[in-house]
């Protein structure tokens, strides 16, 4: 890209096909009309054969009502909801599943990682076991080893092991405690809000002031003080406004509490443990990739290994780990599809599967199902993107 | 991801041109390729389930070597497609397989929205609900709260949902794709209920690692008109597969079965002998030979031998014949003459 200021050196006769310029632009400009031909062929092929074989078209079907219920749903659904509102339960589920999936496998991934990179033989021997043996074992078989090993093990509900009456867990699941926000509740959501607010405009003064004349400030003591004293102040003075609805065993099962569904159990343990064990290698890589005089020079500064390791290896572990862990993320979301096998309502199940098969509209169902796998492949991807640039080298 | 491999390719199918042997009817291909792919079940035991020997057998499966045999004067000419519920109409709408013969109901929306016809109603069936005996449950109006196992994409998930709430009940679904799914989270004690059309019930009780600790309950809460399915769009190829069941009532009305067969050719009641093509050609109407039903009687049976066999006294299952049993004997399974 030099030839801003040199000319161009002048060959003889350039033709429109030898100029580098134009001839990809031109392979481009055909390579888009193909694609274009192609699509709108499939396109015209599939509306003839469907009106040739009598099968309804078109997206009229996500307006009607879906009649069949879902066990888990994070927005109001009920089987007179339409198969629009399906798409939404099951899209919200394989979120929920995959974002909390993202993050224990994250945090038990570094932590095993790190293990395994530790001095203590015993440490290190254990993480080790824990990546060969998750890590070679199919997913769906430590799915379905959950919940029909483990969590259908469980006692039934009559007789549910109880977590000091908070949590119950039994073969249908786990039953929680379940806070009741009464009157006045807002007042002390706010104050947790301003107290998280504060604490993080405190962190950043007490760093300007540490900076600037050296002294430290007791961050992390002030912080938790605001993101806590805040908030239970607020709830004596508004006079204590939040309850809690405890599970009650009635009939064949609890009620009250939060259900959480043995389905979404398993698929969590299973998912999270699984890519753990591929994180914890990327996380081994990534630290090992960081040259031995970095902690040497570390050392010799008079740091510890704790600062060490958070100040200097895992900053410059990171930008090796990311883009693999980027991978590892989508893995996660995909792989959550698997949950069919064990009943999990996800996208995949209640969408791919179910509306599919009750409306039969396969070719614009699974269009939809594509297009929903990528976007949110393609958003997370995106997000790692950023962060990868922003913890990147700078170099001066 | 393997389910959706299928119904993806089978959805992109879709999008190709008719080809060339598709344009032709369904007869003259099954004809040319020298067998008859058939959609059955994944192993409902009685309807369609590999047998000791490892061949398919059941009542479902026995509905298309009939045709095979009316075809091709052979019925092993079949190769069979297990389906899951949710597979079965992609399956069948992009032409993997020729029929489908897999305890499906008839219903309006089906056979309109779906660009299928259904041949008939092979088996007049009901939704029930199975529980453990030990739960001392004797009608399913004391199910308030219970969870549920069943199949996705399914009538029953459908009926399940109205029954539900027109008992103003609550209860909790466990949708799962294929049976065996299905059965094992009954029977790990996910749920307290699993819940099918009623015949399948009694046919996954034996499933069971203990079948005796399992009841019926006595409400059936919907009609199941099971039945082959054909494509829209090739009349010849929905009348043979109509007809071949119709000739099997016919066939158990007029006494005729696979023991009698040869010499119910030499009755003289005009009725059998238009039935066995003796008299007239109705055969060719349809585009097959004249003693087309000789041969489905012969190497098949009649509808009565082949509900016995799989379903009836001569089966495990021992169901009772109910509203199978011919109009003539106080059941509603009533076919159009042969004539
Ligand atoms: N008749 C109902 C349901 C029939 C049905 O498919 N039942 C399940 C539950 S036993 C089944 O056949 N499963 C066998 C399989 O998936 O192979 C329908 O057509 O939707």
């Amino acid at each position: 890209m030099t030839d801003i200021a040199s000319p161009a050196p002048k060959r003889e006769r350039s033709s429109l096909l030898t100029n580098p310029r134009t001839r990809s632009l031109l392979i481009q400009g055909v390579l888009f009309v193909a694609v274009a031909v192609a699509l709108w062929f499939f396109i015209s092929n599939g509306r003839a054969n469907l009106a040739a074989r009598n099968i309804a078209t078109g997206f009229g079907f996500l307006e009607q009502s879906s009649g069949f219920d879902i066990s888990q749903s994070l927005i109001r659904y009920d089987d007179t909801a339409t198969y629009g509102r399906v798409f939404f339960v099951g899209l919200l589920n394989t979120l929920l599943v995959s974002g909390i999936g993202i993050v224990f496998a994250t945090i038990i991934g570094f932590a095993v990682g790190i293990a395994r990179l530790s001095k203590n033989w015993l440490l290190s021997k254990l993480a080790e076991v824990y990546v060969e043996v998750i890590r070679n074992l199919p997913l769906l078989f430590q799915i379905l080893f959950w919940y029909l090993g483990v969590l259908a093990a469980m006692p039934a509900a009559r007789q549910s092991l109880s977590l000091f009456g908070l949590a119950y867990v039994n073969n249908r699941g786990v039953v929680l405690a379940r806070p009741i926000f009464g009157e006045g509740s807002d007042i002390v959501g706010l104050a947790l809000l301003a107290g998280i607010i504060l604490a993080a405009a405190m962190r950043w003064w007490a760093h300007r002031r540490q900076m600037q004349t050296g002294q430290p400030f007791p961050v992390i003591k002030t912080a938790l003080a605001l993101i806590f004293g805040l908030p239970l102040l607020a709830f004596a003075a508004t006079g204590a406004p939040i309850s809690i609805e405890w599970p009650e065993l009635r009939g064949f099962n609890f009620s009250g509490g939060i259900r959480v569904l043995p389905e979404f159990v398993a698929l969590l343990i299973a998912l999270s443990t699984y890519t753990a064990s591929f994180i914890a290698e990327i996380v081994r890589a990534g630290i090992m990739a960081v040259s031995r005089g970095q902690t040497e020079a570390a050392e010799s500064l008079g740091l510890r290994p704790g600062p060490i390791l958070r100040l200097v290896v895992v900053p410059q572990a990171l930008r090796v780990i990311i883009p693999p862990l980027t991978s590892q993320y989508l893995n996660l979301t995909k792989n959550s599809s698997l949950g069919v096998a064990i009943g999990y309502p996800d996208f995949f199940a209640v969408f791919a599967g179910t509306t599919l098969n009750q409306t039969g509209q396969a070719i614009e169902i699974i269009a939809m199902t594509m297009a929903v796998y990528l976007t949110i492949s393609l958003i997370t991807s995106a997000l790692m993107n950023i962060y990868n640039r922003r913890m990147a080298l700078v170099e001066r | 991801m393997t389910r959706m491999w299928k119904v993806a390719i089978a959805a992109a199918a879709l999008t190709f041109p008719a080809l060339p042997a598709s344009a032709a009817g369904t007869l003259d291909q099954v004809k040319s390729k020298g067998f008859i792919q058939c959609g059955v079940s994944q192993g409902i035991i009685g309807y369609s389930a590999p047998n000791d020997k490892g061949e398919w057998s059941g009542f479902d499966v026995d509905y298309c070597r009939a045709l095979a045999a009316a075809i091709f004067n052979d019925p092993n000419k079949v190769k069979f497609t297990p389906l899951s519920t949710k597979d079965r109409f992609t399956a069948l709408q992009s032409g993997e397989v020729d029929i489908l013969s897999r305890n499906t109901t008839w219903t309006l929306d089906r056979d309109t929205k779906l660009g299928l016809n259904f041949v008939g109603t092979t088996y007049y069936d009901g939704q029930g609900f199975m529980v453990k005996k030990s739960m001392k449950i004797n009608s399913a109006l004391e199910l308030s709260g219970a969870s549920v196992c069943t199949q996705t994409g399914t009538t029953t998930e459908l009926n399940l949902a109205d029954y539900f709430r027109n008992n103003k009940m609550k209860y909790e679904v466990v949708a799962f794709a294929t049976v065996d799914e299905t059965i094992k989270a009954y029977e790990s004690g996910r749920c307290d209920v699993l819940t099918t059309d009623a015949s399948q019930l009694y046919s996954t009780r034996l499933k069971l690692a203990s079948p005796d600790d399992h009841v019926i309950l006595p409400e059936i809460i919907s009609k199941e008109p099971l039945g082959p399915v054909v494509r829209h769009g090739d009349d010849q190829w929905f009348d043979i597969a109509k007809w071949t069941f119709f000739a099997m009532l016919d066939a158990e009305e007029l006494g005729v079965s696979s023991k009698n067969v040869e010499e119910m050719k030499k009755s003289t009641n005009p009725e059998i002998r238009r039935l066995l093509g003796v008299e007239g050609s109705l055969g060719e109407g349809l585009g097959l030979t004249n003693d087309w039903i000789v041969r489905i009687v012969s190497k098949v049976g009649n509808y009565g031998e082949v509900f016995d066999r799989n379903l009836g006294a001569g089966s495990k299952l021992k169901i009772d014949r109910g509203y199978n049993r011919l109009w003539t004997k106080g059941g509603i399974q009533y076919a159009p003459p042969v004539r």
